[in-house]
């Protein structure tokens, strides 16, 4: 019963925000007045400009990854180098350092590491953002300060009571994994990357939570709903975009972690991830790479985050806009 | 909603709270206090091992060594690091609004054409993560083979300028570009990968106020004889300002802790003179493996982050009463 009501609300709101939508284009919409044509031309010349500086390195990096001829180095700016393949991606794809791990492995390591940080910060975020956004009760103020405080501090600060911390854990004679050390897994990294990715997480979601009108939810209790089967029916539902870019952030932050990869890692090839092949091939310790093939590599790094971005990009800004800037 | 189970409501919270906070407590406030402890210690890699000796107390040293750039490192100056990067923060921001301000003002035209075209081209450095944008631009600027110096050796043939004149060391040059300014050539090209980073984001937040202003007032304003100029000021600038602040005080924190342009670009060079707090605390741990100065330095940095927060938090206060 409680949930057909619910549902109800939901497709009201739904349809509130596409009401609003609606008004925000036709506002776009009209755009009919004519532009005296020197100054149309003036003002396109100056968009083409500001176009080419924001394609320009993407360009290069693309013709970079294209030039066969796998030279140390590449020879002036040619935007489809001479004889043109696909050799370094195929290359960087077998053997991307000279460790005895290939693409799809690092791969593999990354995304387990995404998908564990984004679904995990978002999973244990959200009750708690609930809780900020909706419920008075003591100690808010302290523990919401105590989160802010978290936020502000950039992941690099927390790396060495981390890497000291998660040293000291270790369990000898685990079945399937041997002896484990959990700060040289991919589980330690995730749980590093997790401790700041989660006060994220949190108070992103509650500055959305904030948005969802609370008449929502003193209706679903008039009509005898819990709080529990009110957050699970009429809040979490609505949440979704907020939760599906939350999470999506998070992974981009699991996709691509270096500070504590890197020092965590150092030496475990078999849990190597993208960032770190990536920080052998130019960081500051690497050895000499050929440009075509860091290029390839930072193409298949990138392009999977950079797409499934672009499609969401119009939510995650809103969102951001909502999260970031409220607090 | 106090009137939803009024009695049971902290018990509730705290239903919903206790995941969150549990794991929080093991993996981010204790940590937190942890590193204060070891902020107090000689912790090094002699001591990194469960059987290995504990390291020493050594009360405040680490601290004074900090302040006093006694570490032994080459280049360390706390305070010069401190500067700079406040600096680099504020130039930032400043550049990146008035561009992304100027872009979206340029793309709120009425009538100018292929506009959906350029927004969806210019969101393009958004989408990518940093680390990528960071390496790319660390092989942009590269003396011999980079696509800037390049790039300027076939507009210098336009203007009959020797290619030689452009195999310029963007990120290595010592000797300053502008004579009076103490900023190394290197600062120059990270402003620049920066700012092709930064500057469309706060071009998105710009439009969304943009659109936001009723055109009528542009059209009364127009009526009482206002022109491009008093337009921007009266309308333009009033809507602006309440989107933009907030949005640049975010930039702002955004752009200090930004690790990774830094790092792979110039590593802090050279000579130390583009270090950031995030790159300095980085080199501590990963290259020196001095854990008790990284500790005591991280507690450096919580406090200047905190001040810096306290100080915008009066800051937008003070404009909120005075919009209001």
């Amino acid at each position: 019963m409680s949930a057909g009501i619910a549902g109800g609300w939901q497709s009201n709101a739904l349809a509130l925000r596409g009401r609003l939508m609606m008004r925000l284009r036709g506002r776009g919409g009209d755009d009919e007045k004519r532009l005296p044509r020197t100054r149309q031309a003036v003002l396109q010349a100056l968009c083409v400009f500001i176009a080419f500086t924001v394609l320009f390195p993407i360009m290069w990096v693309f013709s970079l990854a294209l030039d066969p001829r796998a030279l140390p180095r590449p020879e002036g700016l040619n935007l489809i180098p001479p004889g043109a393949s696909l050799r370094s991606f195929i290359e960087v794809i077998q053997h991307p350092t000279s460790n005895p791990i290939d693409f799809l492995g690092l791969a593999k390591n990354s995304f387990i590491l995404a998908i564990s940080t984004a679904l995990f910060s978002v999973a244990i975020g959200v009750s708690a953002a609930y809780a900020f956004s909706r419920l008075q009760f003591r100690g808010r103020q302290i523990l919401m300060l105590g989160i802010l405080a978290v936020l502000m501090l950039p992941p690099v600060v927390t790396i060495v009571p981390l890497y000291l911390q998660f040293n000291q854990i270790r369990l000898e004679d685990v079945p399937i994994f041997g002896d484990v050390n959990l700060r040289r897994s991919l589980a330690g990294v995730a749980l590093a990357v997790i401790s700041g990715l989660l006060p994220f997480a949190i108070w992103n979601l509650k500055g959305y939570l904030d948005t969802i009108p609370k008449e929502l939810e003193e209706a679903a209790a008039v009509d005898g709903a819990t709080r529990n089967q009110a957050f699970r029916s009429v809040i979490l539902p609505l949440a979704v975009p907020a939760l599906a870019v939350t999470a999506f952030l998070g992974f981009i932050a699991g996709w691509t972690e270096y500070y504590f990869s890197v020092i965590f890692l150092s030496g475990k090839v078999d849990s190597y991830t993208l960032a770190i092949a990536l920080n052998l091939m130019v960081g500051q310790f690497a050895t000499q790479t050929p440009w075509s093939h860091f290029a390839a590599f930072a193409i298949l790094f990138a392009a999977p985050v950079s797409i499934v971005y672009l499609f969401l990009q119009k939510y995650i800004v809103s969102g951001l806009a909502v999260g970031g800037v409220k607090g | 909603m106090r009137n939803l189970m009024p009695s049971r409501d902290s018990r509730t919270a705290y239903m919903y709270l206790a995941p969150a906070l549990l794991i929080m407590a093991v993996i981010t406030f204790y940590p937190l206090i942890f590193q204060v402890y070891i902020s107090f210690t000689d912790f090094t890699s002699a001591n990194i091992q469960p059987d290995s000796p504990p390291a020493a107390w050594v009360a405040t040293q680490n601290y004074e060594r900090i302040l006093q750039g006694r570490l032994g490192l080459p280049n360390f100056d706390f305070v010069r690091i401190v500067l700079f990067n406040l600096w680099w923060a504020l130039s930032n921001v400043v550049v990146h609004v008035i561009l992304g301000v100027g872009i979206a003002i340029l793309l709120n035209t009425r009538g100018l054409r292929f506009k959906g075209i350029y927004r969806a081209l210019f969101i393009l450095p958004v989408v990518i993560p940093p680390i990528i944008v960071a390496t790319v631009w660390q092989h942009m600027f590269d003396r011999d083979n980079g696509a800037i110096n390049e790039a300027l050796k076939l507009v210098g043939i336009l203007f009959k300028v020797p290619p030689e004149s452009f195999n310029i060391y963007w990120l290595q040059q010592v000797q300053d570009p502008i004579p009076f300014l103490p900023l190394p050539l290197a600062y120059f090209a990270l402003l620049a990968a920066n700012t092709w980073l930064g500057w469309p984001l706060n071009s998105v937040v710009a439009t969304g106020a943009l659109q936001s202003i009723p055109r009528e007032l542009y059209e009364a304003a127009e009526m009482d004889g206002a022109g491009p100029l008093q337009k921007f000021r009266n309308v333009t600038y009033i809507f602006l300002r309440p989107a933009m602040i907030p949005y640049a005080i975010y930039g702002f924190v955004i752009t200090f802790n930004l690790f990774y342009l830094t790092y792979f670009m110039t590593g802090g060079g050279p000579f130390g003179r583009t270090e950031l707090l995030v790159t300095q605390a980085y080199t501590l741990v990963y290259s020196y493996q001095l854990y008790g100065v990284a500790a005591a330095f991280g507690v450096f940095m919580f406090f200047i982050l905190l001040a810096i927060t306290v100080f915008f938090n009066r800051l937008t206060k003070a404009t909120a009463s005075y919009t209001d």
